[in-house]
């Protein structure tokens, strides 16, 4: 190497440091990838919440839907709800799953609340959850009409969430639903 | 005042072991239980990242920890829960991934490193005798003229 060029060297080495640490401002260090994207929802024989009939894989696909992790132990999921209510009035089918609740005490939370939910399943001792990779309240799944798993989103859905990340694929999603 | 001081030293010494994780499960056999210290040790808990599923009170780890028995029991072996565990939280739940593509450099930055280190000190070393033995023969001359003539000054 030329000596003028080793003069450059600290500047160098500078630079590709501060360049991680730039991008490592914006990374979120909890973050996972799902192992699930583009993998079929697992299969699942639960109760629904509403009224204890059986509820399985084949009773809740056929349709782009989201499939959303909530609690009422969940602080974040009492926030995300008046959202979840907004996106199904819009039209979005949204499926409940009831994770590790209490039936009487999810029930009061809808009747107080209000209901955003298609239906709810009731995966009281989390295996569903298991089979998801959920670790935790509000997982929101976004599964497309053959049932595959298309996006998970970790914490609460919000407007940015929905704008920036879930309606993109939601419309593509939808797309493809409608040519056969 | 210095047998208070000894002794708030001594307490101050103790420290009290309050992570202890409450359930507890039977095994039908000793092997099975050493098994399942061994993988709940190995298992990363997916909520409190750092900690693994053993140590970790968190209901993921409960739950995992659950799964663990029950696998265990029904005659599962360490690659088949190990698999079971890695499709549903990806290799992250591994203390150990596995080697693969998404996981090489992970493997491999360590070894790189080493070697590119071990390369810049050769490289450095090599241009420290090469510079030593860098002189022409007009400055060997130059040298032995300089080192014979005693400085004026002196």
């Amino acid at each position: 190497m030329a000596p003028r060029l080793k003069l450059f060297l600290p500047l160098f080495i500078f630079v590709v440091l501060a360049g991680f640490l730039y991008r490592g401002l914006s990374l979120d260090p909890m973050a996972l990838p799902s192992a699930l994207i583009d993998k079929p929802l697992p299969a699942f024989t639960l109760t629904a919440l509403a009224d204890g009939r059986e509820l399985s894989r084949e009773d809740v696909i056929g349709e782009p839907a989201l499939f959303n992790v909530w609690a009422t132990w969940c602080i974040s999921c009492r926030a995300e709800h008046p959202y979840l209510q907004q996106l199904a009035d819009r039209g979005v089918p949204i499926y409940g799953i009831n994770y590790k609740d209490e039936d009487e005490a999810a029930r009061r939370w809808l009747r107080e609340l209000g209901d955003p939910y298609r239906a709810n399943i009731v995966d009281r001792e989390g295996t569903l959850g298991v089979d998801l990779g959920v670790y935790g309240a509000p997982e929101t799944y976004l599964v497309d009409a053959a049932g595959v798993i298309r996006y998970r989103h970790v914490g609460v859905v919000d407007d940015r969430v929905w704008r920036d990340t879930l309606e993109p694929i939601w419309r593509e999603v939808q797309a493809m639903g409608e040519q056969p | 005042m210095k047998a208070r001081l000894l002794a708030l030293g001594a307490l101050m010494l103790l420290s009290i072991h309050a992570g202890a994780v409450i359930e507890t499960y039977e095994f039908s056999t000793p092997a099975l239980e050493a098994r399942y210290q061994l993988l709940s040790e190995e298992l990363r808990c997916p909520k409190c990242q750092n900690q693994n599923i053993a140590d970790s009170n968190a209901p993921i780890s409960q739950d995992l920890r659950r799964l663990l028995h029950q696998q265990l029991e029904a005659g599962a072996s360490d690659e088949e829960i190990l698999e079971f565990m890695v499709a549903r939280y990806g290799e992250f739940v591994r203390y150990r991934p596995a080697f693969n593509a998404a996981t090489a450099v992970l493997w491999l930055a360590p070894l790189i490193l080493l070697l590119a280190g071990v390369a810049g000190l050769l490289l450095i070393l090599r241009g420290r005798r090469d510079g030593a033995a860098a002189l022409t023969e007009d400055d060997q001359a130059q040298l032995a003229t300089l080192l014979q003539t005693p400085e004026k000054d002196a």
